[in-house]
């Protein structure tokens, strides 16, 4: 019996101490942001920041395209063979535009986002880690946060609403193709029933939950990469580990952001 | 007046006990180069020295600040007037070879950029290298890694020079090598240097001063002729290249035997 209290209590101390590692680094991050914003920081951060916007932003940008058709398309058309039933064919059109906007928009962007650049951030940072770069950093008098992180946090709280606001246009797009081929409604009447479906709030809804998908994958991909102790098998686990905790950290980030809105949304 | 000096310095990693009590002056100048096995904790030393890791007790002075206890802006300040060059080379992997250079004159400077490029071009001419500034890290070999390294040491034209196990991994020629680009500094820009290896040749040729290194003790400190002298039976061992726990001989034929009975027994 003792051992199962001796268990429960070290693997909690392990995730409590995880936790509070990440506090940590997000408030030196946010701390040393300033030197990664254009004209009042530092040009080489800003730099470093663009190129993070166009790698974790552009090139992602087929790839998160594609899986809001998919998803649109699957919502719309398990929305259609229940609702169908009912003569409520019409509901499919709120049924995507909604449920993109608040959910499935900023959810597959975070997870395609944090499979592509939170497990390159891991990996990057960890080999730094094993060829003493960091340690080469440090003695060079630059703060690995300064350098490292703030520009890839500043680009990823840009780059990821974008995606997110990318991907809602792609989902709610194919539900109008679905609905056109199956009850030959025209795109321009479906997007007038979107628009008077979702309010302003659904969209501000989605891009708070968009910035803290940004941040966890971020803060996840780089404390892994930080936390790489040993030799390149260390940094190839800690690539793994920052696409499961931080897909895990979005999905229950995503649960408690939705029960605040839904509670919110009562009132 | 010494450019380092250690006081009492004891660390210990989980309880066991690394560096034990280590005294060490450094002064204007001279070339110390830190001489030990594996696991004598030179490398520790050494990342204490550089404020990588604070100790369990005992200070460290650097040029007057204590390493162990300062503020993050002092240890920055201190460590801008050291140049380092670690024993995998560090080289940022993603930037050329002269923008590695160019990295701390670019960053800790308000230099213009023409005489950034030229400076840069001096430090890649002094270590030979003047042709390769466009190459990235990883299209050097290790010699000239190595000697990359040293010229990033160099950017800012450190008081201190601390080098890394210069010569591990390199053949008996380009460490040769190596050893005279160290000697030269040392004539040519009045450099202290600081050297951590265990190579022997390569400590008698470049030392002013050896310090020897045995288990987290330091068993003597002293020039090439004191250290060749002592009668200390760990520094003989280790001048003489003989084995501190021999291959217990017997131990092993008895186990052979065992083993020939068994595969016998099975057969």
């Amino acid at each position: 019996m003792a051992s199962v209290f001796e268990i429960t209590g070290k693997k909690t101390l392990s995730y409590a101490e995880y936790l509070g590692s990440l506090n940590i680094q997000l408030w030196a991050t946010l701390r040393a942001m300033p030197v990664a914003l254009p004209l009042v920081g530092n040009r080489h951060r800003w730099r470093a920041a663009i190129y993070q916007m166009l790698d974790i932003g552009v090139t992602a940008l087929p790839m998160v395209a594609l899986l809001a058709m998919c998803s649109g398309f699957i919502l719309a058309m398990q929305g259609a063979a229940e609702l169908r039933r009912f003569g409520a064919l019409h509901y499919v059109i709120d049924l995507v535009a909604v449920g993109f906007s608040r959910e499935l928009g900023p959810l597959i962007t975070a997870i395609a986002v944090s499979g592509r650049s939170g497990s390159a951030f891991a990996a990057e940072i960890g080999t730094m880690r094993v060829t003493e770069e960091i340690d080469a950093l440090k003695v060079m008098a630059f703060e690995p946060v300064e350098f490292l992180l703030a520009p890839k946090y500043l680009a990823a709280l840009v780059a990821v609403p974008c995606l997110t606001v990318i991907s809602n246009v792609f989902g709610i797009l194919a539900g109008g193709v679905f609905m056109f081929f199956s009850t030959h409604l025209s795109l321009p009447l479906y997007f007038h029933y979107v628009l008077t479906s979702i309010e302003l709030r659904d969209i501000v809804m989605g891009m708070i939950k968009s910035l803290a998908f940004a941040t966890i994958i971020v803060q996840v991909g780089c404390l892994e990469g930080f936390r790489v102790r040993g030799g390149s098998d260390a940094v190839g686990r800690s690539a793994t580990t920052a696409v499961v905790r931080s897909t895990f950290l979005v999905i229950v980030a995503d649960a408690i952001f939705t029960a605040i809105f839904y509670s919110i949304g009562k009132m | 007046m010494s450019i380092i000096s250690v006081r009492d310095l004891v660390v210990e990693y989980d309880g066991r006990r690394v560096l034990d009590g280590v005294n060490l002056d450094i002064e204007q100048g001279e070339i110390m180069v830190l001489l030990g096995g594996s696991g004598s904790g030179k490398s520790t030393l050494l990342r204490q020295i550089l404020g990588l890791e604070r100790p369990k007790s005992g200070s460290i002075f650097v040029q007057g600040t204590d390493m162990t206890r300062c503020s993050q802006a002092e240890l920055n300040r201190t460590r801008r007037s050291l140049g380092v060059a670690f024993q995998s080379g560090a080289l940022f992997n993603s930037l050329t070879i002269k923008e590695n250079v160019a990295l701390n004159l670019r960053e800790h400077t308000a230099l213009a950029p023409s005489i950034i490029d030229l400076m840069v071009w001096m430090k890649l001419a002094v270590v030979g290298l003047a042709d390769f500034g466009e190459l990235h890290p990883r299209e050097l070999s290790g010699g000239m890694k190595k000697r990359a390294a040293v010229a990033r040491a160099l950017a800012l034209d450190p008081e201190l020079l601390v080098l890394d196990e210069p010569s591990a991994g390199l053949d008996p020629i380009v460490a040769g090598e190596l050893d005279e680009l160290i000697l030269f500094l040392k004539g040519a820009l009045q450099i202290t240097g600081l050297v951590v290896t265990h190579e022997l040749p390569s400590a008698f040729r470049i030392a002013d001063r050896i310090a020897m290194l045995f288990k987290g003790k330091l068993l003597e400190v002293g020039t090439k002729e004191e250290i060749q002298a002592s009668q200390h039976p760990a520094v003989r061992n280790f001048l003489n290249r003989t084995a501190d726990n021999p291959v217990h001989a017997p131990a092993v034929a008895a186990y052979l035997e065992r083993y020939v009975q068994n595969q016998g027994a099975k057969s």
